[in-house]
């Protein structure tokens, strides 16, 4: 049977998966709903494995279906559903069509360090963070290059389009879309690690999934028992070797016709090459008899292939060892003072802003229930950040401390979480946010307001200003009387922390009401109102 | 075609009951109908459609404010994420009314923009408005990027000298300003004067350079043809995104004018407070952009 179909369902399959996650994290305009998100992501399987961990009594389906996919068929997962593995692929293709003469060939495998790193990071999450986790999951990792670095491009390329066709006097088909700023450190650590990936990826096919993905390490130790292998058939294989210049696993070894299941991605290129049809497709004959390829350490440390080198404590380490430097300094105010240092000159005549604000906490989503808690299971995959319509969820650095880094916080520069939206709940696949109820939601307290008087331009101006009061949706910031004028108070029960007041004080460089995060998020009294009365009678004229 | 005959009809007979029930209904039945010059119409007790077609009848009409091949733009409040019954925006009807009017007296566009407060697509949506206009076949247009902001100085003005307006503030033939009536924190009220803010990029230079100064200086730079106040729904409390239906008084009421210090001034009456109460009336009034003494202005009252 010609079994280079099998290729062909491959490619479909792994571009219908890459455009749909792509599409998921680029939709500025939130087009698709939250039930898309969420399906779209279910396969995933960090996520998968996250909420399965953290849900209690829940274990996804999505979860179940790659484990017995991996067992069934080997490491499919790796090729046609996991995102960032397709997007190497593509850089992969880019290369062998610029480089004409780019061949792969047999190397030796980096046993010891894929087991170090995932040894690594199953430490760091014993000792209580998922940091390694959040930096290394295929998944979030690419969400966090689509989000961060896709997306820009084509909101670029939707704002020209929105510029011609308003000057055109046409609004109906695009609008203008302004980003959110994303920290520096935010985006330069996506950069690395998409440069890293695209240069391994260029160079040596699928060597990030077989060197440093954890997920591709999993998965590759359940390949060794999967059903179906593919074999190289003893008995007509002529040793061309044409497979081989195909795997970009890189994991075919000719001279024993043997193939390292471990590294194996499923790709089928072997299959689809051989003009022998020796590449074969089949419950394995004999998984004892076709001898592993040999791992000694030594090999490993030793045997260099030519080619570009990858010095293999690769920059994640030195990463690693800098951000934990940076965790000792780590801490909100001091990720505040030097967002607001650079903020400086706005141009205003308000004498206020004068004293910082007094963040102890970084305010963590609704739903997460408290820091710790959502530290320990968000892998920042940022599809809550592309998904928040108000934009106020943004990526951290160190707001969290190192342990959160790159899970999102609630920014309120960027924007207010609206009262009346429990999206982000909706499509975390983690599980990290829980999905709350509107009623719920209503009455869950993410943090507190506190009101500055003296950067207030109330105080400092004595004029009238309220946009804190004028969007808060609880009415926990009102306006008393001051003077001739009226100035905030807060009251700190029925405040849920939205930061619906930070975001609208007009005072810089510190503003006069923030919202310091609650660590272990509360519940919130409901506003009482009485009901509002008017003495003009029905058909009535007050003049 | 059915619609005219319907404004047409309806009209007649609104016309002939308001001026017979209205408190100073010292018209007479046959004078009302051709008298059109009054600073101030004040229409209550019906659906926000049927007391526009009343009141802007009692004007003389779209026609007189519309001329034929006009663009004409619309600005209600669509500040906020909120359903119509918790009067947060403008009432949709009312929107939808307007737009037919103005598209009746030949206009060649009518276009609807607002720079909201809570995510904009969801305010267009959930308002209601954005299919009040499609509905009635204008044009929404998004107002949530500084990129539809261009540069104006603002000639006169003490506190607000220039600004960022929408485009549209720049290249529209006629605007009518159709604010909700609504509480406000530190405004006190917002009527028609504070929802113009919602033409300007940054709010917030507003909130730091004098407000009610700011508000009555925006009328330096353009000043709306048409006011109509919407008070069907009229939330007397904790304005101005308001915190249940409990902030709500049914009013059924609306007001029309092209005194902007007028209507504000007629409206704050609404809710029983006192024009000279609310700094920017008052700085308006000064400037001469209208009059806020209501005795000295004409005012027909229409009673659906
Ligand atoms: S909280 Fe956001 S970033 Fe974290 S896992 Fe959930 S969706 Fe991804
Ligand atoms: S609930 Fe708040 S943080 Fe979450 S998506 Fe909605 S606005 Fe954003
Ligand atoms: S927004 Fe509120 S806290 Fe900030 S300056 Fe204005 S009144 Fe003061």
């Amino acid at each position: 049977m010609k079994l280079s179909i099998l290729k062909k369902i491959r490619v479909v399959l792994a571009l219908f998966f890459f455009l749909l996650l792509s599409a998921v994290f680029i939709d500025f305009r939130g087009t698709f709903g939250d039930a898309f998100y969420q399906w779209a992501v279910s396969l995933q399987f960090v996520p998968a494995l996250m909420k399965t961990i953290t849900v209690a009594g829940v274990v996804a389906w999505g979860l179940i279906a790659v484990l017995l996919l991996t067992l069934l068929f080997g490491r499919v997962y790796c090729s046609a559903i996991c995102p960032l593995g397709i997007m190497q692929d593509v850089v992969s293709w880019v290369s062998r069509k610029v480089k004409k003469k780019h061949r792969y060939k047999f190397r030796k495998a980096w046993t010891i360090t894929r087991y170090t790193i995932l040894g690594l990071l199953l430490l760091v999450v014993l000792l209580g963070g998922i940091t390694l986790l959040t930096v290394l999951d295929p998944y979030s990792l690419f969400g966090r290059i689509a989000s961060y670095l896709f997306k820009p491009v084509v909101v670029w390329v939707n704002n020209l389009g929105a510029t011609a066709l308003s000057s055109a006097d046409v609004y109906s088909i695009l609008y203008q879309y302004d980003l959110a700023p994303v920290q520096w450190a935010v985006l330069g650590t996506t950069i690395l690690f998409f440069i890293l990936i695209i240069v391994m990826a260029f160079n040596r096919g699928r060597l990030y999934c077989n060197s440093i993905c954890p997920v591709g390490t999993v998965l590759g130790f359940l390949s060794k028992y999967s059903l179906f292998k593919i074999e190289l058939d003893h008995d007509t294989c002529t040793q061309c070797g044409k497979c081989m210049r195909v795997c970009k696993a890189e994991c075919i070894n000719i001279k024993h016709q043997t193939i390292d299941y471990s590294r194996c991605v499923a790709c089928y290129n072997c299959i689809d090459t051989c003009p022998e049809d020796a590449a074969v497709y089949r419950i394995s004959r004999k998984g004892k008899k076709e001898k592993t390829v040999d791992l000694k350490p030594a090999n490993v440390m030793v045997a260099q292939p030519k080619g570009p080198q990858m010095n293999k404590r690769s920059f994640l380490f030195t990463a690693g060892a800098g951000m934990a430097a940076l965790a000792g300094v780590a801490s909100v105010k001091k990720v505040q003072a030097a967002a607001t240092a650079q903020q400086g000159s706005t141009i205003h005549s308000s004498n206020g802003g004068k004293i910082p604000e007094d963040k102890n906490y970084a305010v963590s989503p609704p739903g997460s229930e408290s820091i710790e808690r959502f530290n320990d299971i968000c892998t920042g995959c940022s599809l809550c950040v592309s998904a928040c319509p108000s934009k106020v969820l943004q990526p951290s650095f160190l707001e969290y401390g190192l342990a959160g880094m790159l899970q999102p916080h609630m920014d309120f520069h960027a924007g207010l979480c609206n009262f009346d939206c429990t999206t982000c709940g909706e499509i975390c696949p983690t599980g990290a946010i829980k999905p709350l109820t509107m009623e719920q939601k209503h009455v869950t307290q993410v943090g507190k307001a506190h009101f500055i008087k003296a950067n207030c331009i109330v105080e400092t101006d004595g004029t009238d200003c309220g946009a804190c009061s004028e969007h808060c949706p609880t009415k926990a910031v009102h306006m008393v009387p001051y003077g001739d004028l009226v100035i905030p108070e807060v009251t700190e029960d029925i405040c849920v922390g939205c930061g619906a007041c930070e975001h609208a004080c007009p005072v810089t460089p510190h503003r006069a009401i923030y919202v310091d995060g609650n660590p272990v998020h509360l519940e919130a009294k409901k506003p009482e109102t009485e009901k509002a009365k008017s003495d003009l009678k029905a058909g009535e004229f007050p003049f | 075609m059915k619609r005219r005959d319907f404004i047409r009809s309806s009209v007649g007979a609104g016309v002939a009951t308001g001026a017979a029930l209205s408190l100073g209904g010292a018209n007479s039945l046959l004078g009302a109908e051709a008298e059109t010059d009054f600073d101030l119409v004040a229409i209550r007790g019906g659906e926000p459609e049927v007391m526009f077609d009343k009141g802007i009848a009692a004007l003389g009409g779209m026609s007189r404010f519309v001329k034929p091949g006009q663009r004409v733009l619309v600005k209600p409040n669509i500040g906020w994420d909120r359903t119509p019954e918790r009067a947060g925006d403008t009432n949709p009807k009312l929107v939808r009314r307007i737009i037919e009017h103005c598209l009746d007296a030949g206009a060649k566009d009518v276009l609807v923009f607002d720079h909201t407060c809570h995510e904009w697509t969801k305010c267009y949506q959930h308002s209601g408005i954005e299919q009040a206009v499609a509905e009635a076949g204008g044009k929404i247009v998004p107002g949530n990027s500084e990129r539809y902001y261009k540069h104006v100085d603002v000639k006169g003005g003490v506190k607000l000298k220039e600004t960022d307006v929408h485009e549209l503030m720049l290249n529209t033939d006629v605007f009518i300003n159709v604010p909700v009536l609504k509480n406000h924190n530190s405004a006190k009220m917002t009527i028609a004067m504070k929802n113009l803010m919602g033409c300007v990029w940054d709010r917030g230079y507003y909130h730091k350079n004098d407000l009610h100064q700011c508000i009555a200086d925006f009328l330096h730079f353009r000043k709306p043809d048409l006011n109509v106040v919407d008070a069907y729904r009229v939330m007397t409390q904790n304005g101005p995104v308001g915190v249940s239906l409990d902030d709500l008084v049914t009013m059924k009421s609306q007001l029309i004018s092209t005194d902007i210090v007028a209507i504000d001034a007629a409206a704050a009456k609404f809710v029983g407070m006192d024009p000279s109460e609310i700094n920017h009336i008052k700085l308006a009034s000064e400037a001469g952009f209208g009059t806020m003494d209501l005795s000295k202005l004409k005012i027909k009252r229409i009673v659906v």
